[in-house]
């Protein structure tokens, strides 16, 4: 492994692990501990603990911050309270995706923007071009470690090691001050599985000393999971990931995502272009499939229908919980209508396929 | 890591076990390891002809795809059926669980192969590379 890969402060912890070490976008995370799909189903069905350092976090405050925001986002930003998060895009002036992040709010003139560990630079940059004088943008990515919590335990787990009562703390809000172990954090319910889960924010030099307390306090009930069960958990639940579903090259329209792009309410980079995409309808569109001849449709691969390239594969997998392989594709959106039958080219053969509908996975309501 | 003591390796890390003018061929406990969980098999077709060096077969994990490279020329005798359905049996027993028997047109292809101390070596320093 290259001696210019970036290391979080939980390295040390995922080598006790014996967690499998990769590069990913330049960072050295563990890409399974056990194997994927034992922790796949870990947190399905109980807890799984990531570490997830790497996400970029940039602050911003000033008194025109949230204007600030809602200018340079597709979701709405002044639909926010303090202390609640909002999942949004920021685009370029053609609708293509700069980044999709959360966005925190502490106060009106306050806020944490969490991005892909892999666009910081891009998107502080982006950002920093943007921003009005009275504006203060700060990278504050390496202060910040970041550890998912996840799984329907997730919270029963936490309780434990906190005085905190941490069901008061609702779907896509936080909790800026809670202790967890006695390490002060902040803490969202938020994830990127597809299960009830918290995200924990705390300072770097704490976080081995946290991961240790939680690991202790889970038990049987919780085990470490690592890249490999984070991408198989949140493309089931049809997440999408940047550089996949999204990227420069398409906008959020296409990606299936207008839920999160308000264009009532205001200016916004992009505005333009995905309004006009939206009043003549996206030519392509992501859709889900199933395979229906044998085969694992993979990032890149073709889609075909009547011997054409309608499109490519964006995410593939074995979907452990299923038990079979899925895919999400970006098609001509004549053809993305559930039930459509395509074909994937897998090793110069046309598999055949079948689109379908929504998420392959939903966690069971309680 | 295991590495039998009776069979022969490839620097795909196929091993190959010979039985009189039959090939054996699977792949080693350092492939899947590297792998992990194997959720696909591709096996080839019974009677194919199929020449040294050749991707014959193709074992998929939840995270890569990889090749499974015949080390002999000749024709597809036996296939192991069971990993259609059971990929993962590639994890739990490697030697055990051949991907296909090939009844060879040149013996003197084997000369090429690792022995089982050459390929201890050859994942040494893979490991290290």
């Amino acid at each position: 492994m290259s001696d210019s890969l970036k290391r979080t402060p939980l390295y040390e912890m995922h080598q006790r692990h014996g967690g499998k070490m990769i590069d990913f976008g330049g960072w050295e995370l563990p890409v399974q501990y056990t194997g994927i799909i034992q922790e796949h189903h870990m947190v399905r069905e109980k807890a799984g603990i990531f570490d997830v350092s790497h996400m970029g976090e940039i602050e911003i405050t000033g008194a025109k911050a949230q204007e600030f925001i809602r200018y340079l986002m597709t979701n709405d930003v002044t639909k926010l309270k303090d202390k609640q998060a909002q999942y949004t895009l920021m685009c370029y002036p053609d609708g293509g995706v700069v980044d999709d992040l959360l966005v925190y709010r502490y106060s009106e003139q306050h806020y944490l923007l969490v991005v892909n560990a892999s666009n910081t630079d891009k998107d502080y940059q982006w950002i920093l071009s943007h921003a009005p004088e009275d504006i203060q943008v700060r990278n504050v990515s390496d202060q910040y470690a970041q550890i998912a919590v996840q799984g329907p335990k997730a919270q029963e787990i936490l309780q434990k090691i906190s005085d905190t009562d941490l069901s008061q703390i609702k779907f896509f809000w936080f909790e800026p001050q809670v202790k967890l172990a006695g390490i002060q954090c902040m803490v969202s319910r938020t994830g990127y599985t597809g299960e009830d889960g918290f995200e924990i924010y705390l300072p770097a030099e704490r976080a081995a000393e946290l991961w240790q307390s939680i690991v202790e306090a889970g038990g049987e009930d919780l085990a470490p999971a690592g890249l490999g069960a984070r991408d198989t958990l949140r493309f089931e639940a049809k997440l999408p990931l940047y550089g996949q579903e999204l990227g420069p090259d398409i906008t959020p329209l296409e990606a299936g995502l207008g839920h999160f792009v308000k264009l009532d309410s205001g200016d916004f980079i992009g505005r333009d272009a995905l309004l006009k995409q939206r009043e003549s309808q996206p030519a392509r569109t992501l859709v889900e499939f199933e395979m229906v001849g044998k085969g694992i449709p993979r990032s890149h691969y073709e889609v075909y229908k009547n011997g054409e390239n309608i499109g490519y594969v964006t995410s593939g997998a074995h979907a452990p919980t299923l038990g079979r392989p899925m895919g999400l594709a970006l098609v001509e959106s004549r053809w993305s209508e559930p039930g459509e039958d395509i074909e994937i080219m897998i090793r110069s053969k046309l598999i055949p396929a079948r689109v379908t509908r929504g998420a392959f996975y939903k966690r069971p309501q309680k | 890591m295991k590495v039998p003591t009776d069979l022969l390796y490839t620097n795909e890390h196929e091993w190959i076990k010979v039985e009189g003018e039959r090939a054996i061929l699977g792949i080693t406990d350092f492939a899947q390891d590297h792998l992990g969980d194997i959720v696909f098999v591709e096996l080839p077709e019974l009677d194919a002809q199929v020449a040294n060096g050749e991707a014959v077969a193709v074992v998929e994990s939840v995270k890569a795809v990889a090749s499974v490279y015949t080390p002999v020329s000749g024709t597809v005798v036996e296939i192991n059926d069971a990993l259609e359905d059971n990929p993962e049996l590639l994890n739990q027993e490697p030697y055990e669980q051949f991907i296909a028997i090939i009844e060879m047109d040149d013996p003197s292809e084997l000369e090429d192969l690792m022995t089982p101390e050459q390929y201890e070596q050859f994942c040494r320093e893979q490991e290290q590379g």
